[in-house]
Formats: C-alpha cells, sequence, structure tokens
C-alpha cells in the first residue's frame, strides 16, 4: 500500500505490491508479493525477496534499453539510510549515563519510533517503484521486471563496483553538458518547448523547496524534543515534594508530554505529505528531464543523419547507406517523440493528482492536530485556573 | 531556642479597643497593634480567628505546646507542607502588585480595624524582637498590605557612541502616606536600579532578608544598543532588560521591610538621584561570585555551627536543589527559544520556495493551492516567532528570575550562620576575659582588675546582643523564605499559566489557517 499515491491505474492483470520487509544489520529484505492472471507467470499469486540493489539493476536496466528511450522511466528508490537514526542511538547508548531512567527510556522509545518511521518510507518508496512499473502499458511486459517479479533466487546483481561508478559519474557529466547544448535549441515544436522550459524551472524549484522543507521539519523536530526534555525536567521538580506548586508542576509536565507527541505527529505528517512528496517529484521531474534530453539527442542524431545523407548524395556515395541510417534516425526520433507527448501529458495528471490527495491529507492532519493540542491546552488550563 | 513557653502572649483583656493587647515585650513601633481586633475576648491568646473579625486570621497554629494544632503548627515551622499555606492564607493572603495594569492590592483589613494602611507596614527589622511569638510573625506578614504599583517604561538612548545610555521612566503610584504624591515618576539609568540593590545588600542583608538581584549587566548587550537601538537583537534586549527591572523593582516594594528603607523612597521619588560608580563590580558573574565567596567563608569556619532545629539545614538543602533544577530547566528551555527561532526562519525561507513552486505550476488549480500553501507557511511563521518570544520573555526569564532569587536566599541563610558565628566568638571572647579576671584576683592587682571587670560587662553585653541578632536573624530568615516559598508559588503558577494561554491562542490561530486552505487544496483539479 502506497503512502505515495501516484495515482495509479492498477488492474487485476498485474498487482505488485511489498507485503513484508525486514532490517537485517547493513541490508533490508523486501518482500515483493504479486498477484497477476498474465500467462507470462507459473502461478497467479507468488512471493519473492528482493534486495536494494536488485531494485538499482532493474531501474538501470530500463535506463539502459534503448526500446524505453521514450517513456519517462520511473525513478529509482533511494538507498535504505538508517545511518543517521543508528548515529542517534548510539550517542543515547553511550550518554546513558547521564539522564535519568526515564528520560532514557522516553529517547530510546522516540529513536526507535523514528527508526520505525524511516523504515516504512523506505518501503513504501521501494513499493511505489514497483507500482509505476506494472502501471506502465509498456514496461510492465518487460522481461527482467518479471524475472525481478518471478525468479525465487538471488539475482546474484553485485552493486556497481568503482570503475562502472565512475564510468557512471562520467556519464551524467557528459549528458548534463550535452543537456544544456540541447536545452539551448528551440524546439519547433511547441509542445515540447514548452514542456522544456517548464520542466528545467519546474524541477530546480521542487529541488530546493524539498531541501527547504527538509529543513523546516527538522527544526520542528528539534523544537518538539525541547518539549520533551522540558516536561521531564518539570517532572524531575514535581516529584521533589508534594506542595501545591509541584501538583501544578506536574500537571503541566503532563501537559508537555502529551502536546509534545502531538507535536512530533505534525512533523511527521509533514514529513511524509509534503516533503516525501517533493523528493518524489524532484525525482520524476528528473527522469522526465532525461525523456527530454533523449529526444534532443536523438533529434541532434537525426538532423546530423539529415545532413550525412545530402552530402552523401551530393558526393553520390554510400547514399544507401545514408538514406537506411537517415530513416532509422527519423523512425527513432518520431517514435520517442510521440512516446514522450503521452508520457508527459501523464505525468502532469500524475502529479496533479497527487498533490492534491497530499496536501489535501496534510490539511487534515494539521487540523486535527491543532484541533488535538488545542483540546489538550483548554482543558489542562481549566483544570490548571480552577486549582489557583 | 529559649522555650516558647515564655513567649505565649498574655490573654487580650476583655475590651472592644484596638490595639490594647500586651504583647510580652512592649516595643513596638507603631502605637496601633493591628492584629488585636479583640472583640471576641474568648478566643484570647489564640488572638485570632473571631467570627466578624475582618482580618480572617488563621486559626492559632503557632503555639508550640501541645495543643491541638500543635501537629500543624510545626509543620508551619519547617515550612515544608505549603500545602497548609494555601489553606490558611487563601484569604488573609494579600496580593502585592506585580502586574503593570495596576491592580492594585485590595485591603484585606477593613478599615473598621482603624489603623492607616500606612501603619499595616510594620516590619521595620528594629521591631523584631527575638521574643515576639511566631504566632504575631505570621500575622503580621498576613498584615501586610502593598499598596504600591510600580512599572518601568519608556527606555530611550541618550547620548551617542560609548558614552551613551539607556534611561527608563519609573512610575509609581501608592496610597501610603510615606509618599510625597499618589502618583508620580522619575527617570532611571540601569547603574541606578544597581546603586539601589548594592545599597540595600549592605543593609538589609544583614538582617536575614531576602534583596531580590536586579537583572545582570551585559557588556556585549549594552554596546550593540550604545551602537544602535534599531536591529532586532538590541530591541530584544533593551526589552528584556526593561521587564526585568520592573520585576525586580514590583519585588522590591512589594517587601514590607524594603518598602521601608529609605533608599527605596529615594529611588522612586528623588529627581536625580547621585550616579551610583561602585556598581561596576556587579555584572552577573560579579554577583554569583560575591554569593559563592560568602558561601566559601561560611564552609571555612571552625567552629562548626550545631543546629538545635534542622529546619535551616533542610531548607537550605532544598534551596540548592531547586536551585541546580532550575538551571537544568533553564538548559533546554533555551535551547527550545533557539530552535523556535531556527524554525521561524526555515519555516519563512520554505514558504518563499513554495510560492515560487507554485509559480512555475502549470496547472492553475495546484498553482493556486501552492501559492496559498505558501501563505499558510508564511502565517505559521508569525505563530513560531510570536510562540519563540513567548517562551523567551515569559518562561525563559522567569526561570532566569527564581535562580538569581535563589542564589540571594542561599545569601541570607550564610548571613545567619554568620551571626551564630559572631555571637559565639564574643561568647568565647568573654571566657577568655573571665579566665583573666580570674587570674588576677588570684595575682591580686586591684587597678588591672577593675579593667578586667569593665571588660566583662562589655562582653557580656556583646554577647547578649549577638545572641538576639542571631535568633532575630533565624526569624526573619524563616519569615523571608515563607514569604518568597509563596511568592514563587504565585509567581511560578501565573507565569505558567500565561506562557499556556500564548499557546492556546496559536493553536487556535493554526486551526483557522488550515480550515481556510482546505477547500482550497480540495479545489485542486
Amino acid at each position: 500500500s502506497a503512502t505515495l499515491n501516484v495515482d495509479l491505474q492498477t488492474d487485476a492483470t498485474l498487482q505488485v505490491d511489498i507485503s513484508d520487509a525486514l532490517s537485517e544489520r547493513d541490508k533490508v529484505k523486501f518482500t515483493v508479493h504479486t498477484k497477476s492472471t498474465l500467462p507470462n507467470f507459473k502461478q497467479n499469486e507468488f512471493s519473492v525477496v528482493r534486495q536494494h540493489e536488485e531494485f538499482i539493476w532493474l531501474h538501470d536496466s530500463f535506463v539502459e534499453n534503448e526500446e524505453y528511450a521514450g517513456y519517462i522511466i520511473p525513478p529509482a528508490p533511494p538507498r535504505p539510510d538508517f545511518d543517521a537514526s543508528r548515529e542517534k542511538l548510539q550517542k543515547l547508548g553511550e550518554g546513558e549515563g547521564s539522564m535519568t531512567k526515564e528520560e532514557f527510556t522516553k529517547m530510546k522509545q522516540e529513536l526507535e519510533a523514528e527508526y520505525l518511521a524511516i523504515f516504512k518510507k523506505t518501503v513504501a518508496m521501494h513499493e511505489v517503484f514497483l507500482c509505476r512499473v506494472a502501471a506502465h502499458p509498456v514496461l510492465r511486459k518487460d522481461l527482467n521486471f518479471h524475472v525481478f517479479l518471478e525468479y525465487n533466487q538471488d539475482l546474484s546483481v553485485r552493486g556497481k563496483n568503482k570503475k562502472e561508478k565512475l564510468e557512471d559519474f562520467f556519464k551524467n557529466v557528459v549528458k548534463s553538458a550535452d543537456g544544456v547544448l540541447v536545452a539551448g535549441v528551440k524546439d519547433v515544436d511547441d509542445f515540447f518547448e514548452h514542456e522544456k522550459t517548464f520542466l528545467l524551472e519546474y524541477h530546480n524549484r521542487v529541488k530546493d523547496a524539498s531541501a527547504k522543507s527538509d529543513r523546516m521539519i527538522r527544526s520542528h523536530k528539534n523544537a518538539a524534543d525541547d518539549i520533551n526534555r522540558i516536561a521531564s525536567s518539570l517532572y524531575t521538580l514535581g516529584t521533589q515534594d508534594s506542595t501545591d506548586l509541584c501538583k501544578f508542576f506536574l500537571k503541566v509536565s503532563e501537559l508537555f508530554e502529551k502536546t509534545r507527541k502531538i507535536e512530533a505527529r505534525v512533523a511527521a505528517d509533514e514529513d511524509l505529505k509534503l516533503a516525501d512528496l517533493l523528493k518524489y517529484y524532484l525525482r520524476e521531474s528528473q527522469a522526465a528531464k532525461d525523456l527530454l534530453y533523449r529526444r534532443s539527442r536523438s533529434l541532434v542524431d537525426y538532423e546530423n543523419a539529415n545532413k550525412a545523407l545530402d552530402k552523401a548524395r551530393a558526393k553520390n556515395r554510400d547514399v544507401l547507406q545514408a538514406e537506411t541510417s537517415q530513416q532509422l534516425c527519423c523512425h527513432k526520433f518520431e517514435k520517442i517523440s510521440e512516446s514522450a507527448k503521452q508520457e508527459l501529458v501523464d505525468f502532469k495528471t500524475r502529479r496533479v493528482a497527487a498533490f492534491r490527495k497530499n496536501l489535501v491529507e496534510l490539511a487534515e492532519l494539521e487540523l486535527k492536530h491543532a484541533k488535538g493540542n488545542l483540546q489538550l491546552l483548554q482543558s489542562c488550563l481549566g483544570v490548571l485556573k480552577s486549582n489557583t | 531556642m529559649a522555650a516558647s513557653s515564655d513567649r505565649i502572649p498574655p490573654p487580650f483583656p476583655d475590651t472592644e479597643e484596638p490595639g490594647v493587647c500586651d504583647m510580652a515585650d512592649g516595643d513596638r513601633d507603631e502605637g496601633e497593634d493591628i492584629f488585636v481586633i479583640c472583640s471576641n475576648p474568648v478566643a484570647v491568646s489564640r488572638g485570632v480567628s473571631q467570627p466578624d473579625n475582618v482580618n480572617e486570621q488563621p486559626p492559632d497554629l503557632f503555639r508550640e505546646d501541645e495543643e491541638e494544632e500543635a501537629s500543624s503548627a510545626t509543620a508551619k515551622y519547617n515550612g515544608v507542607h505549603s500545602d497548609d499555606d494555601s489553606d490558611l492564607f487563601a484569604e488573609a493572603q494579600v496580593e502585592p502588585s506585580t502586574d503593570k495594569v495596576g491592580s492594585s492590592a485590595r485591603k484585606e483589613l477593613s478599615t473598621s480595624s482603624g489603623p492607616p494602611p500606612s501603619s499595616s507596614v510594620t516590619q521595620s527589622p528594629a521591631a523584631m524582637q527575638p521574643s515576639s511569638s511566631l504566632q504575631q510573625l505570621e500575622e503580621e506578614e498576613d498584615e501586610d498590605i502593598f499598596d504600591v504599583d510600580v512599572a518601568v517604561t519608556n527606555p530611550e538612548k541618550i547620548g551617542d557612541g560609548m558614552t551613551a545610555y539607556v534611561a527608563y521612566k519609573v512610575s509609581t503610584r501608592t496610597s501610603l502616606a510615606m509618599f510625597r504624591s499618589k502618583a508620580f515618576s522619575v527617570r532611571r539609568r540601569y547603574s541606578d536600579f544597581l546603586g539601589l540593590y548594592e545599597k540595600l545588600s549592605v543593609k538589609q542583608s544583614l538582617q536575614g532578608c531576602i534583596i531580590p538581584p536586579p537583572p545582570e549587566k551585559s557588556v556585549v548587550g549594552m554596546t550593540k544598543v550604545k551602537v544602535g537601538m534599531d536591529d532586532p537583537s538590541s530591541v530584544e534586549f533593551v526589552e528584556r532588560r526593561r521587564a526585568a527591572l520592573e520585576r525586580y523593582l514590583q519585588r522590591v516594594v512589594s517587601h514590607p521591610s524594603l518598602l521601608q528603607d529609605p533608599d527605596v523612597r529615594d529611588f522612586l521619588e528623588r529627581d536625580e538621584l547621585p550616579r551610583a560608580v561602585s556598581t561596576q563590580a556587579l555584572s552577573g558573574a560579579g554577583f554569583l561570585k560575591m554569593i559563592n565567596k560568602a558561601s566559601d567563608a561560611v564552609n571555612k569556619m571552625t567552629i562548626k555551627m550545631n543546629e538545635s532545629d534542622t529546619w535551616f539545614e533542610d531548607k537550605f538543602q532544598e534551596v540548592e536543589n531547586e536551585e541546580q533544577q532550575l538551571r537544568k530547566l533553564q538548559v533546554v528551555v533555551d535551547s527550545l527559544v533557539s530552535h523556535r527561532k531556527e524554525l521561524c526562519g526555515s519555516t519563512a525561507v520554505f514558504a518563499k520556495s513554495m510560492a515560487m513552486l507554485g509559480n512555475s505550476e502549470d496547472n492553475t488549480a495546484l498553482s493556486r493551492a501552492l501559492s496559498q500553501l505558501a501563505e499558510v507557511e508564511d502565517k505559521m511563521e508569525q505563530l513560531h516567532q510570536e510562540q519563540a518570544a513567548s517562551d523567551f520573555f515569559i518562561f525563559a526569564e522567569l526561570l532566569a528570575d527564581y535562580i538569581r532569587l535563589l542564589g540571594a536566599m542561599r545569601g541570607c541563610f550564610d548571613q545567619r550562620v554568620r551571626a551564630w558565628q559572631r555571637w559565639q566568638e564574643a561568647q568565647s571572647t568573654l571566657q577568655k576575659k573571665r579566665e583573666v579576671e580570674a587570674k588576677l584576683l588570684w595575682a591580686n592587682k586591684p587597678e588591672k582588675l577593675q579593667q578586667a571587670k569593665d571588660e566583662i560587662t562589655e562582653w557580656e553585653s556583646r554577647v547578649t546582643q549577638y545572641e538576639r541578632d542571631f535568633d532575630r536573624i533565624g526569624m526573619t530568615v524563616r519569615k523571608e523564605v515563607l514569604r518568597f516559598e509563596k511568592e514563587k508559588a504565585k509567581d511560578f503558577k501565573g507565569q505558567i499559566v500565561k506562557y499556556l494561554d500564548a499557546m492556546l491562542q496559536s493553536q487556535q490561530r493554526l486551526v483557522k489557517f488550515w480550515e481556510a486552505f482546505l477547500p482550497e487544496a480540495k479545489a485542486i483539479a
């Protein structure tokens, strides 16, 4: 069940989800569960266990496949990253001596909850990737995809070694340099010209918004943590004695405990509904840009083939070869353009739907939490004011 | 302490006249004795809880004999369960006005008791005889009427450059006769406040009073202000100081003994004050050092104090613990303030970023929704800003005040120990003098003998004096602690409730913002 709804058309012919996941030291093991009526599969329902590297392998195989040049390749899920969380847990362990038992237990629970949240998120992101593939009319038929879903042995996909990673790096550098070049060429087709302008700007702004939302949510979490510590401190003060004032402190401590839980939920929900949304569309808009880039590349190739043909005709040498080549390029370019148009329209539809869903849910959750906080404060203040 | 049975006052004479109560020791400064509304003589040495007594005196709890209230009396003595306090003093408690908005203390004593308000503030230390009953002490405390309202406002930068300073308007409203008029104001600068504190410390702390400390010096803060008063951190600094100075003055005038001090009156009334120069020493660190130095001196004492009453030891320990706890809390609250400010900044930045994204978005309805979201985030930034101010000015400053006050309280415990030390030293000197006399008797030297006898007499009276001082300080410290605890409870409750109220307001506004946004989000198509 994807938390990030990207408005996918799921149908009975192929349904994929991640039914289980296990966190084991450094790796996460996802149980990929498939239900399908397609004849390609041996059974109608089956599961396999996959790790992150295998998802990346699948994604890269799509990217490298020339046949898929005209599609937005669903962005790869980010690597599961528990480093920060693990570090915090470790620091907590080291600092155990300096805090009271209650404080320690409380913080431990907090961090464990955080760890769980990160875990859930990574599961969701891997699932969304698979669902996107399964919902795509062409990609869902991909052989590698079927192997990924069905083959119940390890795919023996090793992570890229250093050399391969370096190659990737240079490929990206070349691509971005090219990208700049290609972006400079004005497209004859208005639709693509508009899309190019739009995507370049949109991508940058989503990137900015994503980074800033992360920072904002982090500050929010920090403030909630402080309120937690204040609650503990007030509790200590309140247990020194049984005076009126001490009882007062205990009540206020209780209030802060509750209100802090709500604040933490607000931060978590903002993370899920807003930050994750922006992150996802950062990756998707990059994938869309990549598509535009591939189309531009094929246009350049086509134009070059045209020039080569003219030259060949002029010299009357290797004309047939040049003609064939030019036809291939033309065909490729047209095929990409056609599917790209559809992909970009779909992209917009998905984007609008996803934003709508998440913004509505965000607003509803914020409202719920604010009302919850309000009620807590009202009832506590009622008690405190009547006692004094 | 001497047996308290000596201290039970004789029964009140059967009369309707106020002020005839004849306490064991007759020295009273004021002619009228305010807590003797003896309409019902049967209530007698309990002196209280007469049915038509507007005093609403608590029932007599302070007799140290075996009467039924003895247990609660001892509870009162030890001051441990101020739960009892709230029952007793709920009505008798007079409200020293701590609000700027002149909610002058209502007079709990109806004027039928006769004496004009000014005499109700009877607590001049000189009047405190060691042999007054504790009952009397408690009653006096109840009776204090604080009819003085002070406010510190209008900070104004005077001069330029490094010699510039900030002058504040100190306004007083009062109905006490000892002031020159009912409402007046003067201009004072920070060093004047510090000067007042120094003067009071020198005089009053010898008596065991808790002298409220003013806010600390801050070279950094003031330098910024000298350069220019316009930037936000300077504005915050000045406001923080103004509020702290106001609370400081309010605490001074609501203290019955301090209010009587001529220096306080001068501070409030005189148009010109001589510039206080010795305040150079009194920075924040300096103040703490002073307290700690005193503590060290006490710890190094060769004659260890033999506490007959563990109340002081226990209380001192409590105070130290509490100070520690408050410091810890202060650290966290400071952290909250800074994280809240961070949240402000990052929310503002995010809001702008969302606005930009909304601009790029080519679906109209979504574009508008994103712009609306950006506006909501902007409003949230405003909320966070206000919340941070509340965190700081209400919560953090409350803690800072009480950490300073607890330090001052430790100081007054130390004063008592010093007084004991003085007494012991005098006793040992007396002993030595007596030995000298004995030797002289033996050696038969008549001229020297007379001198020795004179010295003995002198030291005997000193010993008596020092013993009295010690007892008196002990009583004062007890009273002060009781009073302080009440004030503290009231202060904390009041301020925290205010803080929570501010939080409540925030949440209400938050609800409104999101309620307004939700339809916009739903309208996306």
